[in-house]
């Protein structure tokens, strides 16, 4: 099965060109059913790579296979070629599987959309460069995918392109992950530079892994701090975080899939592959850490006075990446990525029931126009809430355990960040509960009139069947998903599955038992401290409270009007300097003027005149012409 | 004398004659219009077949000239000799002007005085040729001027409004910079005619003169400065914005796509081969223009509310990764620059005939008055979005490949060069994504509804396109393992001359990616 491994990029790029070639005609929903049959077909052959995997002995469980060559320049040899091993088939089983899920919910969720079958021609390039990003034994082919899926998250936020917010929010993902990526691209040249290799692992001289000796202590320190640059662009860490919150503007089921579950994490799973780079360099894990854990209480505080329901789950999002980085930093491989799928299965699912209240809704995103959906939308009300405690850390659903195995490690590496995660945890409990509260608790608002004097909604409805299930499966998932990686190790627990990935550079704290008992009751605290918070301050029907809300954390703690101020607009301004200064008065200006000196310099010149250049240019036609002629006649002649 | 068919002489001839014919059939009345069309597209088919032939005939794994035709005709006397070649790094410009010119002609056929237009057009198509592929330097150069005059009449008389001082400014700029390179070329094959008492202009002959240092570096000057001004490199670029604006489109494709590259294959063919001292000596500087180049042709274009003047000067910032790659020195930097002549061959004249089409639509291509195409011209925005991104450098599609070879190839050998460099990639983004923004994305307004999307002539015509650039991006192959023979003569030519060697890395081979795991 594991030489089948191609398939799982396969089907959905399959889908992807059937639906470039019938997508229209088809049409609503044959598109849609297309698109979700392709992604479940790749879940499968994912799920039999794993089974054939873990029936292979340990030593064994890494398969790697070149299928061509890309392309092959002086000593740099590119393959297309796969690497499966514990942590690809990881990644590809929460990919695939949410995926699919996804796609399902989207047949519903998309209907009636002019472009409906567009949707999913992305959504399947998206799925492939994903699958791709992951399974690449290549950092060449990596680079493949993570441009795919920046590209594909393009075009999906921008999906409503006739909406400017939309156009606006799709460029602006495209150009911070741009930014990321240019420092992508200098790791790369640099790791080649010096290990001649861009392959992972294996192959002559072992690949990069095997090369690493030939790289000083600085380097290996710049390319770490190169990858995490990448990193914070994809996944939306400081300084490049605040493309996230936009991307929004995309339709939920892509907010869901792209810009909570799947690839704002390729960034934590790029620094995961590169573990044994990341553990020559001190100072490069200590930045991570240290970027991670400030992402995470930041985007923790701006998520506690957002408006939009969606935009509270982006800023979540974002907090949730940085308790990502922040473990990678720690060297705790294995607690980011337990928490990057349990937050897949979380996270996926709040998006999507917040998805199914806008659609039941007429597309209302504000926290303020909802309340009591509890009574009108019931599957949608119970699967969040069971959402919203598992992000909240309440034991025993997945969070408490994923969160708690991250906090766990940052205890024993760096005291103050464990801390700051500590307090982001109390933060995290605290908005997800004035979500949970102004959403489904309180009064029905959206009977009254707007606070701009918009009309009364609708009744809220219920979600069809296609978006209730995937709903109810994520939900069950999100409960159960810490079975994963109890404590209690089990034989195909991820500590068990995923070491021999992270061997000497992946780190072991050595909390004594009690120790763990203690941290982990101080999370459950935590978690209990936030809600309890929230309820306090949020229950009633008052909803309008501007001391819990500051401007400051409404604004994103100015973010964004700093680099406007530091970077866009002084930029415009040398972009007008250079071009209507530099370029038309003093290049160009100096091109004319030395042509109006030659003219009236001399007065044999002037005739370069209209009339007397095209006669000069007449002349040199005929003059070539007869030379070539000439030289072709005694061509023949000789 | 070599045997077999002469298909170098064909490719020139076959044009030049399909040019003449029209101008003869221009003179009678009794000949229809379309018999015209016909006759243009046959003919300029037929070179493309031609030039198929020549890939297919052309052995790969060699790094030398093939197909070549060397004949004496003008005596000893004289030396000049009809000397013809095509190698790795020449094929594939020939084979894209092939490509380009039956689009063109297609696109064109309507013009006022179409006849004349397609002849001149053809003209060109049998210069452009006959440059890529003369190896002696007095036919290079003749070809090399004859490229200006279709030029010239294209522009001054099927542009647009300010098409007189476009043409002007174009022929004299370029002239100016030809009359370097003509004292250049005579300067050379007297020095080595007096060293070794043969007159002979040709490339492979004069590889071998001695010249001092001093010599060297102004012979490299003479000839750089033809070629800088014809690619352009920045700071002689200002002639393009003025005449790709006010070209009529297939002037604007052939100008950018096909003269630009005349000046960057200058350089690689002639400057590197003739001059490895001076190219060494002077590659910071070359270097370090190529890189504001970059820089300062993105950040202009950020700037431009003409659709037409923003891809001149990312064409700007292109050509000077094109100049990047190949001052590196290094197999993969210059793989890389003869692979982006050819792939920002393929992007920028599909942008400009782009461009085109909306302004046969709507008559502007400023940006402010164009709004929502995308919901009316749906094909149209897709196939604009595709080109955007090979333009931007997105894998998968061509562009990326080769500004992947010259970043990697540059940073091997100049490590800041590439570092800046890179910032160029990143604004290349803001600026055709701004561009699309505005004129793809909204709600379209009431003179927007009325835009047509493409007609099914106008998908034929940029069907090849799309092809090459997604063909080019994922399998790039092929086309390399044909490039790279000739690449890697050239630079083991210029590190023997200097005793300067590009690091191993690049060519250790060994812990490359090659072997299977």
């Amino acid at each position: 099965m594991l030489h089948a491994a191609y398939l799982m990029p396969l089907f959905p790029l399959v889908g992807f060109v059937v639906l470039v070639a019938i997508g229209r005609r088809v049409g609503d929903p044959v598109a849609g059913w297309i698109g979700t049959i392709a992604v479940a077909g790749s879940f499968v052959v994912a799920l039999l790579t794993l089974i054939a995997l873990s029936h292979q002995p340990e030593a064994h469980r890494v398969f790697l296979h070149n299928y061509f060559t890309w392309f092959h320049v002086g000593g740099l040899t590119v393959p297309i070629g796969l690497q499966v091993d514990q942590l690809s088939i990881v990644m590809c089983m929460f990919i695939t599987g949410v995926s699919a899920l996804i796609n399902l919910y989207s047949i519903g969720y998309m209907k009636g959309d002019r472009d409906y079958s567009k949707f999913f021609i992305y959504l399947n390039l998206f799925v492939f460069s994903m699958l791709v990003l992951v399974l690449a034994n290549n950092l060449l082919l990596t680079f493949v995918g993570w441009e795919g899926v920046g590209v594909c998250s393009y075009w999906l936020v921008s999906f409503w392109f006739h909406r400017e917010t939309a156009a606006s929010a799709g460029k602006k993902a495209f150009i911070y992950n741009r930014i990321g990526d240019a420092g992508f691209l200098l790791a790369i040249f640099l790791i080649f530079e010096k290990t001649g290799t861009l392959q992972y692992q294996g192959g002559p001289g072992g690949g990069i892994f095997g090369q690493l000796h030939h790289l000083g202590g600085g380097t290996a320190t710049a390319a770490v701090l190169l990858l995490l640059f990448a990193a914070t662009g994809k996944s939306a860490q400081i300084p490049l975080f605040n493309w996230l919150p936009d991307a929004m503007e995309g339709p939920t089921p892509v907010s869901a899939l792209i810009h909570a579950a799947t690839m704002v994490t390729a960034g934590v799973y790029l620094l995961c592959r590169m573990n044994h780079l990341l553990a020559l360099s001190h100072t490069g894990t200590e930045v991570i850490a240290i970027i991670g854990g400030v992402t995470a209480f930041v985007a923790a505080t701006i998520a506690c006075a957002q408006q939009d329901i969606k935009k509270v789950l982006a800023f979540s999002t974002v907090s949730q990446i940085g308790y990502m980085v922040l473990a990678v930093g720690s060297g705790a491989y294995i607690a980011a990525i337990f928490l990057m799928v349990a937050h897949a299965f979380f996270k996926g699912l709040l998006f999507l029931a917040a998805g199914s209240v806008i659609h039941g809704l007429d597309d209302e995103q504000d926290l303020k126009r909802m309340g009591a959906l509890r009574r009108t939308m019931k599957w949608t009300s119970v699967t969040f809430t069971i959402g919203w405690l598992a992000i909240a850390g309440i034991p025993p659903l997945a969070g408490f355990w994923a969160k708690g195995d991250v906090l766990d490690n940052v205890y024993a590496h760096y005291k103050v960040l464990w801390a700051l995660g500590l307090l982001t945890a109390v933060l995290t409990a605290y908005y997800m509960s004035r979500l949970q509260i102004l959403a489904f608790g309180g009064d029905e608002r959206w009977k009254e009139i707007g606070p701009h004097g918009e009309p009364a909604l609708h009744t809220p409805h219920e979600s069809p069947w296609v978006m209730r299930l995937p709903l109810v499966i994520l939900a069950v998932a999100a409960f159960f998903a810490g079975i994963l990686n109890l404590p209690w190790a089990h034989r195909y627990s991820f500590d068990a599955w995923l070491a021999p990935v992270f061997s000497g550079s992946l780190y072991r704290d050595h909390i004594h038992n009690g120790g763990l008992w203690a941290l982990a009751i101080t999370d459950a605290v935590a978690a209990i401290i936030g809600v309890v918070l929230a309820v306090t301050l949020w229950r009633g029907t008052v909803t309008d409270k501007a001391r819990l809300e500051p401007r400051f954390l409404q604004r994103v703690w100015y973010w964004d009007d700093f680099y406007d101020a530091i970077i866009g607009r002084p930029s415009q301004k040398l972009a007008s300097f250079m071009a209507w200064v530099v370029d038309v008065r003093v290049i160009d200006g100096a091109v004319n003027g030395a042509a109006r000196l030659v003219r009236s310099t001399g007065t044999a010149t002037r005739k370069l005149q209209t009339g007397y250049v095209r006669n000069y240019a007449l002349g040199i036609a005929f003059g070539m012409a007869a030379i070539i002629a000439f030289m072709i006649s005694r061509t023949w002649w000789s | 004398m070599s045997a077999g068919f002469p298909y170098l002489t064909v490719l020139i001839l076959l044009p030049a004659a399909g040019a003449l014919a029209l101008a003869i059939i221009g003179l009678d009345k009794r000949f229809s219009k379309e018999f015209g069309d016909v006759l243009a597209i046959g003919v300029s088919l037929a070179t493309l077949g031609v030039a198929i032939g020549a890939v297919v005939a052309m052995k790969v794994n060699v790094g030398g000239f093939q197909l070549t035709s060397n004949h004496i005709y003008t005596g000893q006397a004289l030396g000049v000799r009809w000397n013809l070649g095509l190698d790795g790094i020449s094929v594939f410009l020939v084979l894209l002007s092939a490509v380009l010119f039956p689009l063109v002609l297609v696109l064109g056929r309507h013009k006022t005085n179409a006849r004349a237009y397609a002849a001149w057009l053809l003209l060109l198509e049998a210069a452009v040729i006959g440059s890529f592929v003369s190896l002696d330097l007095i036919v290079f150069f003749l070809f090399f001027e004859l490229t200006l005059v279709p030029s010239y009449f294209i522009i001054a008389g099927w542009g647009h409004e300010r098409r007189a001082y476009a043409a002007i400014k174009f022929f004299l700029y370029t002239f100016l910079g030809s009359a370097f390179l003509l004292v250049g070329i005579l300067a050379l094959a007297f020095i080595h005619e007096s060293q070794t008492h043969v007159l002979t202009f040709s490339l492979p002959a004069l590889m071998h003169t001695h010249l001092s240092d001093s010599t060297e570096i102004l012979l490299f000057l003479a000839f750089t400065s033809a070629f800088a001004i014809k690619a352009p490199l920045f700071p002689f670029h200002t002639w393009s914005p003025d005449a790709y604006t006010e070209a009529p489109t297939e002037g604007s494709v052939i100008l950018s796509s096909l003269l630009a590259k005349l000046g960057t294959y200058g350089i690689i063919r002639f400057d590197l081969s003739l001059f490895p001292h001076a190219t060494r000596t002077l590659a910071p500087l070359m270097l370090t223009l190529a890189v504001i180049g970059i820089l300062y042709g993105a950040i202009v274009a950020c700037a431009q509310r003409d659709l037409k003047r923003l891809v001149t000067y990312s064409s700007l910032a292109q050509v000077g990764f094109i100049a990047l790659g190949t001052f590196a020195l290094s197999s993969q930097g210059l793989s890389g620059a003869v692979l982006l002549m050819v792939n920002h061959g393929l992007i920028v004249g599909a942008l400009f005939i782009l461009i085109g089409f909306i302004y046969e639509r709507r008559g502007t291509w400023q940006v402010g008055e164009l709004r929502g195409l995308q919901k009316v011209a749906p094909v149209m925005a897709a196939v604009f979005t595709v080109v955007m991104m090979a333009s931007i450098g997105v894998p998968g599609l061509n562009g990326f490949v080769s500004e992947f070879l010259v970043l990697s190839g540059t940073f091997i050998t100049h490590r800041w060069w590439a570092v800046v460099a890179v910032v160029g990639v990143i604004i290349a983004a803001i600026y055709l994504l701004w561009a699309y923004q505005q004129v793809f994305h909204g709600e379209p307004r009431a003179e927007d509804e009325k835009t047509k999307d493409l007609v099914w002539l106008e998908r034929l015509v940029m069907a090849p396109l799309i092809i090459l650039i997604v063909f080019l991006g994922v399998y790039p192959k092929p086309v390399l393992d044909r490039i790279n023979p000739s690449v890697n003569q050239l630079v083991a030519h210029v590190e023997k001359a200097t005793g300067h060697y590009q690091p191993s890395v690049a060519t250790k081979g060994t812990a490359g990616l090659g072997g299977q795991p």
